[in-house]
C-alpha cells in the first residue's frame, strides 16, 4: 500500500443549464480511481456550486497510480430520473509522483463531454503521498521521469544515455465491440478515451520499468503512439531513449530538506561507470571487416539499392505482406528470449548488453556537444501488413462477465497472437539496424516510427539517421565493435559529423566523395540527408528553408492480399519520386544538406500519398552542389531545343535567386585543393556484386540515376515536364519569412519572445471523375502550397518570423478526401541582428552557459517559499499565513504570479484598473474577517481556501504552447512532467455547430485549453515540445454527424523571462532578508 | 477539388481587427471579402483571393464562438477556451459593446421590447446599417438593461463592473439606459438636431441630480427611475410665475443684473416671462409620466427655439440662464430655495447643451 492519493473538489463555474425550468444546476461530482468512488454533496440551484470538500482519500498501490487516472465526473442531481452527466476531467497524476515535478495538481479543469464539448469548469485539488517501497520486484516504476522533448532537457546533464526503449500494449477497441451497438455514443467514447488512458499509464509504467532495469531515471524523446486499427484492435505503443539524467547543479544544496529522500535517492545517478573503457574490451576490429561481415543478404542488398544519399527502401514484396503475420515466428522467439533474459538477469550480465545492443536506437534529435561523432545517411525501413484480428479468448471472457476494461497486458496471456506486432515492429527494427550497418554505423539517432492503416491494410515505417557516437556517453560496451579509430585524431567538431564513417574504398552505395571543405582532411559526401536537428556546432552558410516533395499515386481497390500487393509494389516507385523531388529542390535551393527528414507514406482505399519534409541548409564542409541539367530525349528538334534552353534558363535563374534570398555565398575554393572524387570503376563492381546478390527481391531499384549524374533531368515525356514545373511553381515565402521544419532556422539566432503556435487542418474533396496521377499531384501540391500561403497570411503582423518544426501530417479519411494537417510554431526574430556570424554565436552561448550557474544559484532561492520546513530562518507569523495559503489554494497563488507580464503590450488599459478596484476591495472585506477570526487559524484557513475561487478569477494565466524543445527569450526552469491526452468528439447535430470546420474548429481549440488548463493546475506556464501526433476526422454530413480523434502530447514546464531573471536576482536579497529580520523581532 | 474544411488554431486566439470590425458591421463574409479586397490587402501581402477567403472564414468562425463569451463579458475574462492576451479582450469588448450614433439615435428613448425589436428592418434601411448589426446593437441595449436593471449603486459602476466597459462607454450606456427607463421621447421632427452625445450629457445630470441615487445610495433602481418625490415637489416651483409680484421682481432682477452685459438684452426682456414661463411649466408637469416623456420636446419647444428664432449667442443664453437661477435666491417669498436648485442646476447644465443649431 505505497500511495495516498488525496482529492478534494472546490467549486465550479460556468457550468451549463441542466434544469430548463430553473435555468439552474444541482450539480454534484463522482471522485473515482480504479475501483473507489467518492461523491460531494449535491449544491443546489447553482451554476457557480460551491462544493469546498472533505479530501477524499485513495489507497492505492504506486501501479495504479501509474496507470488509472483519476476520473472525475460532474452531474445534475435529478430526483425522479437518472442523474444526468454534465462531463468528465481525467487528471493523470503522473506528474506528482516523481519528486523534481509538480507536487499538487490545483486548478481549474474544463469539465469535458464527448458530446457537447467543454461545460463549464471545475476546481480540483489533488495531491499524493508515496511511502518507501523496498519492494525490488516491484511492477510500479514510479520516479522515472519522462519527456517528449527529443534532446536532453535544458536544466540536466546527460549523465548516460542509455539507449532504446519501447514497448507497445493491445487491446480491442470498444468503438468496436458488440456492446457498442446498444450503449450511447457518449458511454462508447468514454469507454475509449478511459482505456486509451488507462493503456498509456501502464505503457509509460512498462517503459518505466525497462529504463530502471538499465540503471536509468529518465526516457527522452518519449513518443507515444495509437494504432486504431478498427476491427482488429487498438494498439498503444511508445519508444524512447533511456538516460541517466542530472539536474544541473541540484538543489538538494539549497534544500536539504526535501519531501520524501527515498525518492531523492533514485535521483542520484548510477555514475559508478560513467567511463565505459570501450577502446580496451571490444577488439578493435577494422571497420571494413565489420561492413562485410555482417550477414542478413536481404536487408544487405536493399541498402546497396539506396542511392548516394543513403535513402533506404525496404518495401516488403508481394509475397511477403501477405503471409507476413505468421512469418515473424522464430525471430520473436529469439527476441522474447533475450527479454527474458534480461529482465531475469538485472545484474550486469552479458544478456543484458545483448538485449540493449539488439537495437542502438536514439529518439533523439539533438545532442550533447560531441556525442555525434559521424553521420552516415537516413535509414528507412517499411513494411506492409494485413491486419487480423487480435484474438484473446481470455479477453473475451472478461468482458462477458463484468462489462468493465480490464487492460490487457499480453505478457500476462498465454496466447501468441498479441505479439505480433512486437514482431513486427521488431523486424522493421532489424532492418534499420542492418541499414545502419551497411553505412558504417553502429548507431541511429532521430529514429522514430509510425503508421499508416486503411482498413486492414497498415504500413509500418520506421527512420532515422545512421550515425557513430562517442561512446563516452553510452553506458556501456554497446558500440565497442564498431569504433573507429578515427575517434582518436583530432578533428575540428563543426565538421566532423560531416565526415562519412564508412570506408571510402568499399563504399555502400556509389557517392560523389570529396576532401572536407572544412578540415580537407576527411572525405565527405556531396549531399547528406538526415533525421535530425542541425547540430549546434556545425557551419552553415546562408539560410535554411523548408523543403517538401509531394507525391500522389493511385491504386485499384482492392481486397486483402491483393492490395497489400499493390501497395508493395507501389512502395518502391513512391520513395524513388520523393527521393529525387527532394534531391531536384534541394539542388534548386542550392543547398546540400536536409535536416529534420520525415517521409510520410500515407495509405488510402485508392491512393498512396507520399509526403516528405525536411529543413534544406548549405553546410560549409560540404562541397557546392551542381546545378540542374535538363536533356532533351528527342534532339533535332527546333523548338523543343528551344523550349528545353528556355527551362534550363528558368532553372537557373531561380537557383540564383534562392542563393541570394538564403544568403548562401560559399567562399570561393579552387578545384585542385579538395582532390577528386573516388575512383568509379570500384563503386560500380561493388554495386555490381550487390545486384547480383539480391536477384530475390522483386523490386530492385537503383536511386543512384545508374551512370548519369544524379541532377540531370531528362525530359522525355509530359511526366517529367510536369515534375520540372512542379519545381519551378513552389513559391518562396513572402520576404520578411522563412520557414524550416526543425526546432530552429540555421542562419537565425536572435529570437525574440514573441511565439504563436497553431494547428491548420485542410480538407479537400478530389472530384471523382478521370482522376490521374498528374491531377492528383497537382491538387496535393497546390492544397500544401495553399496552406502555407494561408499560414504566411494569417501570421503576417509577426514579421520577421520563422515559421520552425512545421509539422504536415497526410490522411486519406475517405475515398476521394485528402486531409492535411499542419502544426508549427511562428516565431520572431530582430531583424537588424539577424545577420550574426556563428562566431559571435558561439560565443553568446559560451557567456551563456557561464550565466547559467548564476541563474541557478537563484532558483533554488525561489523554491524555498514552496517547502517551507527548509526555510533557515524562524518564519515570521505573516510568511506562515502566506504559506499556508499558498499550499491550500496554490491556483490562486499561481494565477497572480503567471500573469501576463509577460505581453510586450502589457495591458495599461481600464481592464487591469478594474481589476485592481475589485481587488481592493475584497482585500478590504478579508482583512476584516481577519481580525475576526484570528482566533482559530484552522478558520481562516478554511476562509482564505473558500474565497479561493473569486480571487483566482482576476485572469486566467498565459499558457504558452510550442512544438520546440525550448522558448525564445525565457529559461526552463523546472519540468513538471509529460502531458499526453486523447481526446473524443462527436456530434449529431453537425450543421447546427457551424459544419465540419465549426466542429473541428471549436473541438482543437478545446483541446488546446484542456492542454493549458492541466498544465497550469500542475503549476506550469508553457508546453514545450508539443505535438498533435493524431487527428482523426471522420464525418458524415448526411446523417448531419461528425465524430474527431485527437492525441496530442508535451512536456509542462515553468519557465523564466531572462529578463526577469535579472530582476529576480537584484530583488532576491531583500527578499530573503526580511523574514529573517521579522524572525529576529518576534523572538 | 473543393475544400470541404479549413481551419486554422492558434494557441493564442489570432485576432484581426479589420475582419472584427466588418464582422461587427454585419457584413456577410463574401462581402467582407469583397471589402478587403478592395482595402488593397492583395496587393499589400501578395495573397490571393482563395487565402483571404480562407482567413476571413476563420476569423468569423472565431468570432462566432467568442460573441456567446461577449454577451457576458466577465466570462470571456475566465473562460479557458480562448486565450486572448488582456489588451485584445479589452478590445474585443469594447468594440461589440460600440455603437453607431445613427443607430443609438433612432431608438434612444424606446423601449427595448420585441416590437422593437421589429422596427430594426426599417431603421437598417434608414440609416443603411446592416440588420445584423442593428440587432446586435439592439440586443446590447437590451441586455445591459436587463442586467442593471434592478441593481443598487452606481448605474455606471454596475455596468462597468457586469460589461467591463470603458468609462466612456459605460457612461453612454448608462445613458442609454435611463433614456430608455423613462421613455423620453428623441424621436420627433424637433429633436432631430440633437446628437447622441447631448441626451447622454442631459442624461448625467439627471442621473447625478434628478434620481432617488442622488439622495439615498441605498435603493434598487436608484440610478434608474426619476425621484417621484421630487418630481411632486417640483409642483411648488409654480408660485414663481403664477405669483404676479414674483414674476415681476424675479425679472428686474434678472434685467437689472444683465443690463448691458447681453447682446440680445431687448429680446430677453421681452420674452423673460414667456421663457421662464416656459421653464416652471416645464417643472410642475413632471408629474406625469406622459410629460416626462415629453421633457425635451417642451424644453426645445419652450426655451431652445424661443432663443433661437432671437438669435441668441449660446454665452448670453448661459449668463441669462445663470442669473435666471441666481436670481431666485433674492425672492424674499420663495420658500423653496434647495428644490429650485436641484430643479434649475440641471436644467440649466442640459439647456447649454441643448442649445445650438
Amino acid at each position: 500500500m505505497p500511495g495516498k492519493l488525496k482529492v478534494k473538489i472546490v467549486a465550479g463555474r460556468h457550468l451549463p443549464v441542466m434544469d430548463r425550468a430553473s435555468d439552474l444546476t444541482d450539480a454534484f461530482v463522482e471522485v473515482k480511481f480504479g475501483n473507489t468512488t467518492f461523491k460531494t454533496d449535491v449544491y443546489l440551484k447553482s451554476l457557480n456550486p460551491q462544493w469546498n470538500s472533505e479530501w477524499f482519500k485513495f489507497e492505492v498501490d504506486d501501479e495504479d497510480l501509474q496507470d488509472e487516472p483519476l476520473q472525475i465526473t460532474v452531474l445534475d442531481h435529478d430526483t425522479y430520473s437518472a442523474n444526468d452527466a454534465i462531463g468528465k476531467v481525467y487528471i493523470d497524476i503522473d506528474p506528482l509522483l516523481y519528486s523534481e515535478a509538480a507536487t499538487v495538481i490545483s486548478g481549474w479543469f474544463p469539465i469535458y463531454d464527448t458530446i457537447h464539448g467543454i461545460r463549464g469548469e471545475i476546481n480540483v485539488v489533488v495531491k499524493v503521498d508515496l511511502f518507501n517501497d523496498l519492494n525490488r520486484f516491484r511492477q510500479s516504476s514510479c520516479g522515472v521521469k519522462f519527456f517528449c522533448t527529443t534532446s536532453i532537457p535544458k536544466c540536466y546533464r546527460a549523465v548516460i544515455i542509455h539507449g532504446f526503449v519501447e514497448e507497445l500494449v493491445v487491446n480491442e477497441d470498444p468503438e468496436y465491440q458488440w456492446i457498442d451497438r446498444i450503449r450511447t455514443p457518449r458511454a462508447s467514447n468514454e469507454a475509449r478515451q478511459r482505456l486509451i488512458s488507462l493503456m498509456s499509464g501502464e505503457l509509460q509504467r512498462k517503459i518505466g520499468l525497462k529504463v530502471l532495469e538499465m540503471r536509468g531515471n529518465a526516457v527522452v524523446g518519449y513518443l507515444q503512439c495509437f494504432d486504431l486499427e478498427g476491427e482488429s484492435g487498438l494498439v498503444v505503443r511508445a519508444i524512447g531513449t533511456a538516460c541517466t539524467l542530472d539536474k544541473l547543479s541540484s538543489p538538494a544544496a539549497f534544500l536539504p530538506a526535501c519531501n520524501s529522500p527515498s525518492k531523492e535517492m533514485k535521483e542520484i545517478p548510477f555514475n559508478e561507470d560513467p567511463n565505459p573503457n570501450t577502446h580496451s574490451s571490444g577488439p578493435s576490429t577494422p571497420l571494413k571487416n565489420q561492413t562485410y561481415s555482417f550477414s542478413p543478404s536481404k536487408s544487405y542488398s536493399r541498402q546497396s539499392s539506396s542511392s548516394d544519399t543513403d535513402l533506404s527502401l525496404t518495401p516488403k514484396t508481394g509475397m511477403g505482406s501477405g503471409s507476413a503475420g505468421k512469418e515473424g515466428g522464430p525471430f520473436k522467439a529469439l527476441l522474447r528470449q533475450q527479454t527474458q533474459s534480461a529482465l531475469e538477469q538485472r545484474g550486469g550480465s552479458p544478456h543484458r548488453f545483448c538485449r540493449r545492443r539488439e537495437f542502438p536506437f536514439f529518439t533523439l534529435t539533438a545532442f550533447p556537444p560531441g556525442f555525434l561523432v559521424h553521420v552516415g545517411g537516413v535509414v528507412s525501413a517499411r513494411s506492409v501488413k494485413l491486419l487480423d484480428r487480435i484474438h484473446n479468448p481470455a479477453f473475451v471472457g472478461i468482458m462477458g462477465n463484468t462489462r468493465s476494461y480490464k487492460l490487457l497486458d499480453w505478457n500476462s496471456f498465454n496466447s501468441d497472437e498479441p505479439e505480433t506486432r512486437d514482431a513486427w515492429w521488431a523486424e522493421i527494427r532489424q532492418e534499420i539496424k542492418s541499414h545502419a550497418k551497411a553505412l558504417g554505423c553502429h548507431a541511429v539517432v532521430g529514429y522514430s516510427e509510425s503508421t499508416s492503416i486503411c482498413e486492414e491494410v497498415c504500413i509500418l515505417s520506421a527512420s532515422g539517421t545512421a550515425a557513430v557516437l562517442n561512446p563516452r556517453f553510452l553506458q556501456d560496451g554497446t558500440v565497442e565493435g564498431c569504433l573507429e579509430q578515427r575517434l582518436d585524431e583530432n578533428l575540428p567538431t563543426c565538421c566532423g559529423f560531416c565526415h562519412i564513417p564508412y570506408d571510402e574504398l568499399n563504399m555502400p552505395f556509389p557517392a560523389h566523395l570529396t576532401y572536407c571543405y572544412n578540415c580537407r582532411k576527411q572525405k565527405v559526401p556531396d549531399v547528406l540527408f538526415t533525421t535530425i536537428d542541425l547540430p549546434t556546432d556545425a557551419t552553415v552558410i546562408g539560410k535554411g528553408c523548408l523543403i517538401q516533395a509531394r507525391l500522389c499515386r493511385l491504386k485499384k481497390k482492392a481486397q486483402a492480399e491483393a492490395n497489400a500487393t499493390a501497395i508493395s509494389n507501389l512502395l518502391p516507385f513512391m520513395e524513388y519520386e520523393v527521393h529525387t523531388q527532394l534531391m531536384n529542390k534541394l539542388k534548386l535551393k542550392g543547398m546540400n544538406a536536409l535536416f529534420g527528414l520525415r517521409i510520410q507514406i500515407t495509405v488510402g482505399e485508392n491512393m498512396l500519398m507520399g509526403l516528405a519534409s525536411a529543413t534544406g541548409v548549405y553546410l560549409a564542409a560540404l562541397p557546392t552542389p551542381g546545378g540542374i541539367q535538363i536533356a532533351g530525349k528527342t534532339p533535332n528538334d527546333g523548338s523543343y531545343e528551344q523550349h528545353i534552353s528556355h527551362m534550363q534558363k528558368k532553372i537557373n535563374d531561380t537557383i540564383a535567386k534562392n542563393k541570394e534570398l538564403y544568403e548562401i555565398n560559399p567562399p570561393e575554393i579552387s578545384e585542385e585543393i579538395i582532390g577528386s572524387p573516388i575512383p568509379e570503376p570500384r563503386q560500380r563492381s561493388r554495386l555490381l556484386r550487390s545486384q547480383s546478390e539480391s536477384s530475390d527481391e522483386v523490386t530492385e531499384l537503383d536511386l543512384s540515376h545508374g551512370k548519369k549524374d544524379a541532377f540531370v533531368l531528362e525530359i522525355d515525356d509530359t511526366d517529367a515536364m510536369e515534375d520540372v514545373h512542379s519545381l519551378l511553381t513552389d513559391v518562396p515565402p513572402p520576404s520578411g519569412f522563412y520557414s524550416c521544419n526543425t526546432e530552429i532556422m540555421p542562419g537565425i539566432n536572435n529570437w525574440t519572445s514573441e511565439i504563436q503556435m497553431f494547428t491548420s487542418v485542410r480538407v479537400i474533396r478530389l472530384s471523382s471523375l478521370n482522376l490521374t496521377n498528374q491531377a492528383l499531384n497537382k491538387n496535393f501540391n497546390d492544397l500544401c502550397e495553399n496552406l502555407l500561403k494561408s499560414l504566411y497570411f494569417k501570421l503576417r503582423s509577426m514579421i520577421p518570423c520563422c515559421l520552425c518544426h512545421v509539422n504536415f501530417t497526410v490522411s486519406l479519411p475517405e475515398d476521394e478526401l485528402i486531409q492535411v494537417t499542419v502544426t508549427a510554431v511562428a516565431i520572431t526574430f530582430d531583424k537588424n541582428q539577424a545577420l550574426q556570424t556563428t562566431k559571435t554565436h558561439v560565443e553568446k552561448s559560451l557567456q551563456r552557459a557561464s550565466t547559467d550557474n548564476e541563474e541557478l544559484l537563484q532558483f533554488p532561492l525561489e523554491l524555498c517559499s514552496d517547502s517551507l520546513p527548509s526555510h533557515p530562518f524562524p518564519p515570521a507569523k505573516e510568511h506562515l499565513e502566506s504559506a499556508s495559503s499558498n499550499s491550500g489554494i496554490p491556483a490562486a497563488q499561481r494565477a497572480t504570479s503567471v500573469d501576463y507580464s509577460s505581453f510586450a503590450d502589457r495591458c495599461s488599459s481600464w481592464i487591469e484598473l478594474i481589476k485592481l478596484k475589485a481587488q481592493t476591495i475584497r482585500r478590504g472585506s478579508i482583512k476584516t474577517t481577519v481580525t475576526v477570526e484570528k482566533a482559530s487559524p484552522m478558520a481562516e484557513g478554511n476562509f482564505r481556501s473558500r474565497s479561493a475561487p473569486p480571487c483566482a478569477n482576476s485572469t486566467v494565466g498565459v499558457v504558452k504552447m510550442t512544438p520546440l524543445s525550448f522558448i525564445p527569450g525565457a529559461k526552463i526552469t523546472k519540468y513538471l512532467g509529460i502531458i499526453n491526452m486523447f481526446f473524443i468528439r462527436e456530434t449529431t447535430s453537425l450543421r447546427e455547430e457551424g459544419g465540419v470546420s465549426g466542429f473541428l474548429h471549436a473541438f482543437i481549440a478545446e483541446v488546446f485549453a484542456i492542454v493549458r488548463a492541466h498544465v497550469a493546475a500542475l503549476g506550469g506556464n508553457a508546453v514545450v515540445s508539443y505535438i498533435m501526433k493524431q487527428c482523426v476526422f471522420m464525418e458524415n454530413p448526411n446523417k448531419n454527424q461528425a465524430q474527431c480523434l485527437i492525441n496530442v502530447s508535451g512536456d509542462a514546464v515553468v519557465f523564466v523571462r531572462e529578463s526577469d531573471l535579472e530582476v529576480v536576482s537584484t530583488q532576491q536579497p531583500t527578499a530573503t532578508c526580511q523574514p529573517s529580520c521579522t524572525g529576529e523581532v518576534t523572538t | 477539388m473543393t475544400s470541404e474544411l479549413d481551419i486554422f488554431v492558434g494557441n493564442t486566439t489570432l485576432i484581426d481587427e479589420d475582419v472584427y470590425r466588418l464582422w461587427l458591421d454585419g457584413y456577410s463574409v463574401s462581402d467582407a471579402v469583397a471589402l478587403r479586397v478592395r482595402s488593397g490587402i492583395l496587393e499589400q501581402t501578395g495573397a490571393t483571393a482563395a487565402v483571404l477567403q480562407s482567413d476571413t472564414m476563420d476569423h468569423y468562425r472565431t468570432f462566432n464562438m467568442l460573441e456567446r463569451l461577449l454577451h457576458a463579458p466577465p466570462k470571456l475574462l475566465h473562460q479557458l477556451i480562448f486565450q486572448i492576451p488582456p489588451s485584445r479582450q479589452a478590445l474585443l469588448i469594447e468594440r461589440y459593446y460600440a455603437f453607431d450614433e445613427a443607430f443609438v439615435r433612432e431608438v434612444l428613448g424606446k423601449k427595448l421590447s420585441k416590437g422593437t425589436k421589429k422596427d430594426l428592418d426599417d431603421i437598417s434601411t434608414k440609416t443603411s446599417i446592416t440588420l445584423k448589426s442593428c440587432r446586435r446593437q439592439f440586443d446590447n441595449f437590451k441586455r445591459v438593461f436587463k442586467v442593471v436593471e434592478e441593481m443598487r449603486g452606481s448605474l455606471v459602476d454596475n455596468i462597468q463592473q457586469h460589461f467591463l466597459l470603458s468609462d466612456r462607454l459605460a457612461r453612454d450606456y448608462a445613458a442609454i439606459v435611463f433614456f430608455a427607463n423613462n421613455r423620453f421621447e428623441t424621436g420627433k421632427k424637433k429633436l432631430q438636431y440633437l446628437s447622441f452625445g447631448d441626451f447622454a450629457f442631459c442624461a448625467e445630470l439627471m442621473i447625478q441630480n434628478w434620481t432617488l441615487g442622488a439622495v439615498d445610495s441605498h435603493v434598487d433602481d436608484m440610478d434608474m427611475d426619476l425621484d417621484k418625490e421630487f418630481l411632486q415637489d417640483l409642483k411648488e416651483l409654480k408660485v414663481l410665475v403664477a405669483d404676479k409680484d414674483l414674476l415681476d421682481l424675479h425679472k428686474s432682477l434678472v434685467c437689472t443684473a444683465l443690463r448691458g452685459k447681453l447682446g440680445v438684452f431687448s429680446e430677453m426682456e421681452t420674452n423673460f416671462k414667456n421663457l421662464s414661463r416656459g421653464l416652471v411649466n416645464v417643472a410642475a408637469k413632471l408629474t406625469h409620466n406622459k410629460d416626462v416623456r415629453d421633457l425635451f420636446v417642451d424644453l426645445v419647444e419652450k426655451f431652445v427655439e424661443p432663443c433661437r428664432s432671437d438669435h441668441w449667442p449660446l454665452n448670453d443664453v448661459r449668463l441669462f440662464l445663470n442669473q435666471y437661477s441666481a436670481s431666485v435666491h433674492s425672492l424674499d417669498g420663495f420658500r423653496h430655495q434647495a428644490l429650485w436648485d436641484r430643479y434649475m442646476g440641471t436644467l440649466r447644465g442640459c439647456l447649454l447643451r441643448l442649445y445650438h443649431d
